[in-house]
């Protein structure tokens, strides 16, 4: 489970990045090298329910809650997409189901990402985030239920 | 009609890209940080300033509707109009101007003939034949039009080289075969199409044959009287014009027989609420004011090729394939998709393990357009068993330089994925 407060995550990734400097080259790059890494998702969790289907690019977003905690397991057809998963995962993959619901993702602004990725993929970036927030929001609310 | 304030490019007599380049205001900027290089010339191609200047020309001095004002400004409107339909004529050596129809673009144009033409002759049982390498503009027009009038549409099929496998398209010729559609110029692979032995065999059974030309009118010399189609369609847009202009050519003989497609002003003769009467050719297709500025914007464009000469043009971008062909392949992993004999300056290709995506993203990055994707010919694209590819499409104004900046960066991202 992670250690580290989402805002602490955040400004972790907002530091890296400025090391880049404004090279948009080196960015990218970067993001796919983070994409690179990204182990890649079990098969069985590449199921058509944990698809969300770009136009070029496919992700798979799959979550879980182990304790009190939001487990996030992603991937995608294509590297850059991965690297941003691989952000958005870091940031968000282990924390408090209140922490993500309320969370001020304030990093893909800050370090630029519009500009870098272009408009329909940050559309995609934010389809994604919603869809974390949705599975959040369903495990608390069966969890209310529960109790 | 060019107001003499207008530069006009004549007397380039030997072909020059770096004179070229001064023509294009548009590449003298950088993308990123880094020299603009644009290789998305199928998707559009850059305009020169004399076809800006003729736009704006015409909306700074004599903007009226045409064909119906008596008024001074509407006269000069109309003539120039008029005179972009004459180089068109001229461009693709039409017998006459009547054969000349402003449309769109290519996707409209062909959805003007499929419709117009299929109400005319198609009926049930009968056939239409297309192939395996349209773009969806020259697949779904005639799967609505086989929907509706149930005909039969058949894919006459290609090779890996990405050619169309000949004795294959002739063994589908019957005379149930209505209509052929055929691409000229392949968007995804560069392919030249035989498209006047294409022609020649679908007359052999009395099939009317439809050109898709998007591609080949900026590369190719067209010559509808030589090919001896019966409809060909193109854009402005990828021939250095304005977007949203087109031509829809077509042999008078068969124009007469196509119902007109849309309803409106321009194309009537007379009106009453019992019957109405339909002008003659070109107007019979042209309903509602049409869009004059990228009209006149058009035939500046083809004022501008025939400046530098076609036949130079293709010269030169023959030798750019050539030189892109050679320097890509020392790619690693780099694999050409689309390898006719005939090709135009259109380089198709994957690199393995690494998603076309990902790569136009990182060119692009580097201020290098290229295009990614299915390229809107998915049936392609599954014959190939490919997502999609890596296109760099080249036009008059790109160098060997630029082609030896993209084989560095795609290089480098090889390596990079390969760490």
């Amino acid at each position: 489970m992670s250690d580290h407060s989402i805002n602490e995550i955040q400004d972790e990734i907002i530091d890296e990045f400025a090391i880049l400097g404004d090279d948009k080259e080196s960015t990218v790059f970067y993001i796919m090298e983070l994409g690179s890494n990204l182990e890649p998702l079990d098969d069985k969790y590449k199921v058509d329910s944990n698809l969300i289907k770009g136009c070029q690019s496919k992700v798979w977003l799959d979550a879980e809650l182990v304790n009190d905690r939001l487990v996030l397991n992603a991937d995608s057809n294509t590297d850059i997409t991965k690297g941003l998963i691989s952000l958005l995962i870091r940031v968000l993959s282990g924390q408090r189901l209140d922490d993500i619901i309320n969370a001020d993702l304030y990093f893909i602004e800050k370090i630029g990402m519009h500009n870098v990725i272009g408009s329909q993929r940050s559309n995609g970036l934010a389809s994604m985030i919603k869809q974390i927030r949705l599975y959040a929001i369903a495990y608390k609310t069966k969890i209310q239920s529960q109790s | 009609m060019e107001s003499n304030s207008i530069k006009t490019y004549t007397g380039i007599e030997k072909f020059n890209p770096s004179v070229i380049r001064e023509h294009f205001p548009i590449l003298n900027q950088e993308v990123n940080g880094k020299p603009l290089i644009y290789f998305d010339n199928a998707a559009t191609t850059q305009k020169p300033d004399v076809v800006i200047n003729a736009i704006s020309d015409y909306y700074l001095n004599y903007n009226a509707n045409i064909h119906r004002g008596i008024h001074s400004l509407a006269e000069k409107a109309t003539e120039a109009y008029e005179n972009s339909r004459r180089k068109a004529k001229d461009y693709i050596n039409a017998s006459s101007t009547d054969e000349v129809i402003f449309t769109y673009g290519t996707t409209d144009g062909i959805n003007l003939a499929a419709s117009s033409l299929s109400k005319a002759i198609l009926n049930e049982g009968d056939e239409v034949i297309i192939s395996a390498m349209e773009h969806h503009s020259n697949i779904v027009p005639w799967q609505m039009v086989c929907e509706e009038r149930n005909a039969v549409l058949k894919i006459a099929p290609i090779s890996e080289s990405g050619e169309l496998i000949y004795e294959e398209y002739l063994k589908l010729l019957s005379e149930k075969v209505k209509i052929v559609s055929i691409v000229h110029v392949s968007n995804s692979l560069g392919t030249i199409n035989p498209v006047k032995r294409i022609i020649e065999d679908a007359h052999k059974v009395g099939a009317f044959v439809v050109i898709d030309g998007a591609q080949a009118a900026a590369h190719l010399d067209i010559d509808v009287k030589d090919l001896d189609c019966d409809l060909y369609a193109f854009s402005s847009h990828k021939m250095f014009g304005p977007t949203g202009v087109g031509i829809l050519y077509g042999k008078r003989a068969v124009l007469d027989l196509m119902p007109p497609y849309r309803g409106g002003g321009e194309m009537i003769k007379e009106v009453t609420f019992k019957k109405t009467t339909y002008n003659d050719l070109p107007f019979k297709f042209e309903a509602g004011t049409p869009n004059i500025a990228d009209v006149i914007g058009f035939g500046s464009a083809i004022g501008y090729i025939e400046s530098i000469d076609i036949k130079s043009v293709l010269e030169y971008e023959q030798g750019l394939l050539r030189y892109g062909v050679s320097k890509l392949s020392e790619v690693e992993g780099l694999r050409f998709i689309g390898t006719a004999k005939d090709k135009v300056s259109v380089i198709s290709f994957i690199i393995d393990n690494i998603h076309p995506f990902d790569i136009g993203m990182m060119l692009d990055a580097g201020g290098v357009a290229v295009r990614t994707g299915h390229h809107c010919t998915q049936p392609l694209m599954d014959y190939f068993n490919i997502e999609g590819t890596v296109r760099a499409s080249l036009s008059i104004y790109n160098t060997r330089e630029e082609i030896d900046i993209l084989a560095e960066k795609l290089k480098a991202i090889v390596k990079i994925k390969s760490k």
